[in-house]
């Protein structure tokens, strides 16, 4: 297991994502609590099992209303991801829940929770464990939003968040 | 070839930013590329997503009612499409019904396939392309030069001028702000817009799923956002089952742009929560577009096994020097002249296919193992066919394959060039020629052909007998080439015949699509290779030593031919390329070089039908290594010299440039001497190396050999 995050991290961190492991889940909250207010502007945070069980943390300008128009308002967008490829460093959801959706396309910054635990090895692993029956909307995040249409030269941040924060956490419900 | 599309030949060769980006990229890619696969073995990939491909493409019909099933059971609308027509009036009807005003899109091939922004927007709707070079080439009322990254040839001072002039003036050459510039503008068409048009990269049968790779993230936004989604899906991206997505998901990001993982891939099933609430209108139309016709082809059904990498373009020395406004439609590069000649006829293709040089790079890459150069060739064959052989042509080949008469012609010419020849180079040839020796001299013709000289050559006893196949140029223009093989093979105990019944290897005829002449070649050279019951048959030629071992063979099945293809495997069966027999007689000790001495630095150039055919690029070097040279790589050791036979006739000012890349690789190295197995990139290099007036010496694996060996 530890490879298996050692792994995600630094492969993830090559695709430009910011990656953060906490011990327990009050980390990660105060490592929120700190971050949002930044950050400025709005923070929506979509419906999952790590924030039901941590009730609605109150941080400044911090909502749970997830609405079209309140994700194109929003600075920064929270949600739970469901598993992780370690060998492409890429994140894994059950987005079939429009919340979910807007959470992590529309505003500028995204911060996807994990718990450690959920870190799969590679693409085939992922895909012997889930199933379109079982999942109507699966959604494969692989770092920040990326082009290169102009000249070959990367750029970070076109239609999708600019900016991927990954908070892994031990031992939080998924 | 028609003097508009040589024009455009030109302007693209004469546009340094296209050289320059297409160029810096060829470099980047293969690097990225091979990055990617680190760890993994690319042909185990290739050969999973090549079963995957091909089981789906002999039962699309199958695949396509199981999709509509399996997609219609879950809530969605499948409409089976046969022609663009059908596609256009069915997006039109519904657009209309819907009250739709406007429409986002995610990058589509499929849409571009069938021309649909000009029909809709003909229709009084606005449509908005939101992958960012997308959406540049649309403004900029283009088409896309690259199946992958759409506006590659265009520089950040012509996309500055592009959004300046139709979106809003003022936009400086910056590219992060360029980009912010598209996100803002763009944002607001994701939230307004009616309907979403997407296509997919994979769909698959047993569930109805769509696969959408992006990086940019405006497949997310497209299929979220709107109202109304509708995807165009050619029926090629067809699988059959849900675990087939692993071997495509992993081959696609890492040929396509050297990424581990694109940045965004959705699978979706079955209707979305819209943002209202309740599921989301989404229609699936499924379009044939003659993708059957092709499935029924035995030849072309393979070309459905592309998975629109592009990594066929990315490789293609052509194509990194005019890029995909000449060498292509709407599909460009090799497999785009593969789906011209499908999607938009024929006759479409007949001036694109003549680009390729057939160097067989692309087939290299293709993760969907498509023998590309293969199906170009076929295609080519086909326009032949259709059309008939040009007289002038027939009158070339009917004089190459009589023997004598073709030296004698040769030499004639080459002695009434005589005031131009010098050192063994003709350098100038006068008025339609002169293209020709504009940028490297040619070989004088031999006095006396390899076939005469022959008869003179003293052989010891032999316990063994090797056939030696020369082909044009080792005959006419290099004996000293058969010469030394002749000499190499003695030393290992084995006599050399060179049977007077041989003649063309048919490699200019069938390459030029007139396989009819190609079979006569083949049949003359069983009859006279197979004669004397040789234990060996062998080439110094790559070309010549395919077209034994896998041409005669592929021509006559081609033309139903089955009775000669018994003899043809025997002929392929006992024939070897130089160097491959020679580090074999190396191997069993029946060769062995001197010891001790220093033979200099030399550098090797992978011909391209002796690396890639034949697969015989470890042989040449370790041969070289045990005779004492040192041998130092060039970068893009196995890009073509820009030879190809008649391709640096037909198109010298393609050849030039690619020579050109060659030499300045060569001399890189600080080599004194370049060495090769192929007699036509030594007329190449050999020449564009004198036109320089380097001091580099071009040299045929066998000459090198022959002083090294005891």
């Amino acid at each position: 297991m530890c490879n298996l995050s050692g792994l995600f991290r630094e492969r993830a961190g090559a695709v430009s994502a910011e990656v953060h492991a906490f011990g327990r889940a009050q980390e990660a909250l105060a490592f929120l609590g700190d971050f949002l207010p930044r950050e400025g502007g709005t923070s929506l945070w979509a419906p999952g099992p790590f924030l039901q069980a941590a009730g609605r943390p109150r941080i400044p300008g911090l909502a749970f209303d997830v609405t079209r128009e309140a994700a194109a308002a929003a600075q920064v967008g929270i949600s739970q991801m469901d598993w992780a490829i370690a060998a492409t460093g890429t994140l894994v959801q059950d987005a079939t829940t429009v919340e979910q959706r807007l959470v992590s396309t529309l505003p500028r910054t995204h911060v996807a929770i994990l718990g450690t635990g959920r870190i799969l090895p590679d693409l085939a692993s992922l895909l012997s464990i889930v199933h379109p029956d079982r999942a109507a909307c699966l959604s494969m995040i692989t770092g920040p939003s990326r082009t290169a249409d102009i000249e070959r030269v990367l750029t970070i941040g076109v239609h999708g968040p600019a900016r991927l924060v990954v908070l892994l956490v031990e031992g939080i419900p998924s | 070839m028609r003097a508009a599309f040589k024009d455009s030949i030109h302007q693209a060769l004469a546009d340094p930013d296209l050289r320059g980006a297409l160029g810096r990229f060829s470099v980047a890619y293969k690097a990225s590329r091979e990055r990617a696969y680190a760890g993994l073995d690319f042909e185990a990939v290739r050969d999973r997503v090549r079963d995957v491909k091909a089981h789906a493409a002999s039962r699309l019909d199958e695949l396509a009612a199981a999709f509509q099933a399996n997609a219609e059971a879950r809530g969605v609308k499948v409409f089976r499409a046969q022609s663009p027509a059908e596609v256009k009036a069915y997006v039109s009807a519904l657009a209309r019904e819907r009250g739709v005003r406007t429409i986002v899109k995610s990058k589509s091939m499929a849409t571009e396939e069938i021309h649909l922004n000009a029909h809709l927007e003909a229709e009084g709707i606005q449509v908005f392309e939101t992958d960012l070079g997308e959406w540049i080439i649309q403004l900029a009322h283009q088409r896309p030069s690259h199946m992958v990254m759409p506006a590659i040839h265009l520089t950040k001072e012509d996309v500055a001028e592009v959004f300046s002039r139709e979106v809003e003036p003022g936009q400086a050459p910056d590219i992060p702000a360029l980009v912010a510039f598209a996100r803002d503008r763009l944002r607001g068409r994701f939230l307004e817009a009616d309907m979403g048009i997407t296509g997919a990269n994979i769909a698959v049968a047993e569930t109805g799923s769509l696969v959408l790779v992006t990086n940019e993230g405006n497949a997310r936004l497209v299929t979220t956002l709107p109202r109304v989604h509708v995807a165009i899906v050619g029926i090629e991206k067809l699988v059959a089952s849900f675990q087939d997505i692993e071997p495509i998901l992993t081959a696609l990001p890492r040929n396509a742009t050297g990424q581990l993982m694109t940045s965004y891939v959705s699978i979706l099933t079955g209707p979305l929560q819209s943002t209202e609430g309740g599921p989301r209108e989404t229609h699936v139309i499924l379009m044939d577009n003659r993708r059957s016709e092709m499935a029924a082809d035995p030849r072309f059904r393979e070309a459905l096994q592309c998975i629109r990498c592009a990594s066929c373009l990315n490789v293609c020395p052509i194509y990194r020097l005019v890029g995909g406004h000449v060498f292509g439609k709407v599909y460009t590069g090799g497999i785009g002249t593969i789906l011209t000649a499908w999607f938009d006829g024929l006759q479409a293709s007949d001036e694109i296919q003549g680009l390729c040089i057939q160097c067989g790079a692309c087939k290299d890459v293709c993760p969907g193992r498509i023998d590309i150069p293969g199906l170009i060739l076929e295609v080519r064959r086909r326009l032949v066919a259709k059309r008939g052989q040009p007289l002038v042509q027939k009158a070339i080949f009917a004089l190459v394959n009589n023997r004598r008469l073709f030296h004698t012609m040769l030499r004639a010419a080459s002695l009434a060039q005589k005031p131009f020849a010098k050192n063994g180079f003709i350098r100038h040839l006068p008025l339609f020629l002169s293209d020709m020796t504009d940028f490297r001299s040619l070989p004088a013709i031999a006095e006396e052909p390899l076939r005469d000289r022959f008869r003179r050559l003293v052989q010891p006893p032999c316990r063994e007998k090797a056939v030696f196949y020369s082909g044009c140029l080792i005959d006419f223009s290099y004996p000293e080439m058969g010469e030394a093989v002749v000499r190499i093979l003695n030393k290992a105990g084995i006599e050399v015949l060179f049977p007077e019944g041989q003649t063309c290897c048919g490699a200019p005829a069938r390459y030029a699509g007139a396989y009819e002449t190609a079979a006569g070649n083949a049949r003359d050279n069983i009859k006279a290779l197979l004669a004397d019951g040789p234990d060996y048959v062998v080439s110094a030629c790559p070309t010549c030593t395919v077209a034994l071992k896998e041409d005669f063979i592929a021509t006559f099945r081609s033309l139903g031919m089955e009775e000669d293809l018994e003899p043809a495997r025997r002929l392929a069966a006992r024939t070897f390329d130089f160097s491959t027999l020679v580090k074999r007689l190396v191997d069993e000790g029946r060769l062995s070089f001197k010891e001790g001495q220093e033979a200099g630095i030399s550098t090797y150039h992978d011909s391209c039908h002796l690396k890639r055919t034949l697969g015989a690029q470890a042989a040449p070097r370790e041969l070289l290594a045990r005779a004492g040279v040192e041998v130092r790589e060039m970068a893009e050791c196995d890009t073509c010299c820009g030879m190809a036979g008649s391709y640096s006739v037909k198109l010298p000012e393609i050849s030039a440039p690619i020579l050109e890349r060659k030499l300045d690789n060569i001399q890189a190295t600080g080599a004194d001497r370049v060495v090769m197995d192929c007699p036509g990139c030594v007329m190449q290099i050999r020449g564009g190396l004198d036109k320089l007036g380097s001091p580099i010496r071009a040299e045929h694996t066998a000459v090198r050999l022959e002083e090294r060996l005891r």
